[in-house]
């Protein structure tokens, strides 16, 4: 049957036939190499267009329709603007922290692609820490975010970046939290075995309300992690001009766009893995054709369905809420989310000490 | 593929970024003049200095978050074993809880949760 590992395999061993081991490995590696860094390009220029298109029907209008058909065409026209222009450098910035800092939110955003399933056996690193390495890696970003608005030489961007770096590191408290509670239930921090234990059913269905607060919680914080509408304060452009990355132009904030899509999809993959079983087919008890029919679903396209689901659903938010005050975004995490999550971490610890699930 | 993946993807990312960079620059013809390198600050002149000093607000929830977050790293090695632990485990973690949530308390009690 047609599917990713099935390709990986026979590239393998098409290779081993044909070259020495070291060669292999060497072609390996670029070939991956160059299919992320696809990957990364193609869902720079999906995801804008989607966003686009997603806030045009929430609002009723048409969005964009003038290059290619319906418009799809319109995020690589902007790409190709942003290719020629300049990108500055002022004259007061840290040359040096203001020219690495879109490099390293590249890196960070390229690293959380690691240990993400994207189909069955189809992973770069199936890491026996990968929970621990995702939200250890993801809490880099910040830095990238206060090196640029630091560097920047511009009072706007300090700001954005402050507000920033409190929002990120804020909310990452009960984003681990909640993820933490799938690890107590499952037992484990690969992914793989994650998935795994999701075969006869979702951990979002498998463990009654608990495991749905624990999702909701999870949604709520990653939204404010990668600077999403309604926790958009580190770039409110009605108040901050464009908050950390108001000096950068051209390329150079083109980069620091598309690390920011590509950390909603990440973030989105993370939530469909941990909550929503990933790459399984939804299975339901005991209807034998019914679980039938979602195997013949190839595993990648149950991947990016659930993905962009929860994608579309924190788009959804930007155009929903209204976006929150500082004292507001803190007040909701440290007196609401914090007490929560852990709280329902020690429900969830007692329900699986009970098995209390099935 | 293991742990050379991440050296792919490092070196993707920087080559990819440093790419896209270079073409710009060659691209492009830039010129320069002397208000082209002032801050962007909605076009009127800056005034002062831009590294002053914050909000000391920041900081303290820097503090409070620095607390939480080694508290966070204690919590993946135990929450693997909890289940296999059985309820030894719940009344370890709630204790531990009960002391994080104290300090909490008091730093709440403190005024350090409210923004200035």
């Amino acid at each position: 049957m047609w599917s990713f590992s099935g390709i990986a395999n026979n590239i393998h061993t098409w290779l081993g036939e044909h070259f020495n081991a070291t060669w292999t490995m060497i072609i390996e590696m670029v070939i991956a190499g160059v299919a992320v860094i696809g990957l990364f390009a193609l869902l720079g220029l999906v995801l804008v267009i989607m966003e686009r298109k997603v806030s045009a029907w929430m609002q009723i209008r048409l969005g964009p329709n003038r290059v290619g058909p319906k418009g799809i065409f319109q995020s690589l026209a902007d790409t190709l603007k942003l290719l020629v222009k300049e990108g500055m450098t002022p004259d007061g910035a840290d040359k040096l922290l203001f020219n690495v800092a879109p490099f390293i939110a590249m890196i960070v955003a390229m690293l959380l692609l690691a240990p993400i399933a994207f189909a069955s056996n189809f992973q770069l690193w199936d890491l026996n820490i990968g929970v621990l390495y995702v939200s250890a890696v993801s809490s880099i970003m910040v830095i990238s975010i206060l090196m640029a608005g630091w560097a920047s030489n511009n009072k706007y961007s300090l700001m954005g970046a402050m507000r920033s770096g409190a929002q990120i590191v804020s909310y990452e408290l009960s984003a681990g939290l909640s993820v933490l509670a799938v690890v107590v239930m499952c037992g484990s921090l690969q992914m793989s075995e994650i998935i795994e234990s999701q075969r006869n059913g979702w951990w979002i269905f498998k463990g009654h309300i608990p495991m749905l607060i624990a999702f909701i919680t999870f949604i709520i914080a990653v939204t404010a992690e990668t600077n999403r509408a309604p926790f958009d304060l580190a770039e409110a452009e009605s108040e901050l001009t464009a908050g950390f990355h108001t000096e950068y132009s051209g390329m150079k904030f083109a980069l620091f766009f598309l690390a920011e899509y590509v950390n909603v999809f990440i973030v989105c993959a993370i939530g469909a893995t941990l909550f929503l079983g990933g790459w399984m087919p939804l299975h339901i008890g005991n209807w034998e054709g019914f679980n039938h029919a979602m195997d013949y679903i190839p595993s990648s396209l149950w991947f990016f369905g659930k993905t962009f689901f929860l994608i579309f659903v924190i788009m959804w938010f930007r155009w929903t809420f209204p976006r929150l005050r500082i004292d507001q975004l803190l007040n909701l995490e440290w007196k609401y989310l914090l007490p929560i999550s852990m709280i329902n971490l020690l429900v969830v610890t007692a329900m699986a000490i009970l098995g209390w699930h099935f | 593929m293991g742990a050379s993946s991440l050296i792919v993807l490092i070196i993707a990312a920087v080559a990819f970024s440093g790419i896209a960079i270079l073409i710009s620059k060659v691209l492009l013809k830039a010129t320069t003049n002397k208000q082209k390198g002032e801050p962007y600050e909605c076009g009127i002149p800056t005034k002062g200095k831009t590294w002053t000093q914050l909000n000391v607000g920041y900081y303290l929830f820097a503090l409070i978050f620095l607390v939480f977050d080694v508290e966070l790293v204690f919590l993946y090695p135990w929450a693997v074993v909890a289940k296999s632990m059985g309820w030894i485990a719940l009344v370890e973690i709630v204790v531990f809880f009960f002391i994080l949530f104290m300090g909490f308390l008091y730093a709440h009690k403190k005024g350090a949760l409210k923004w200035m």
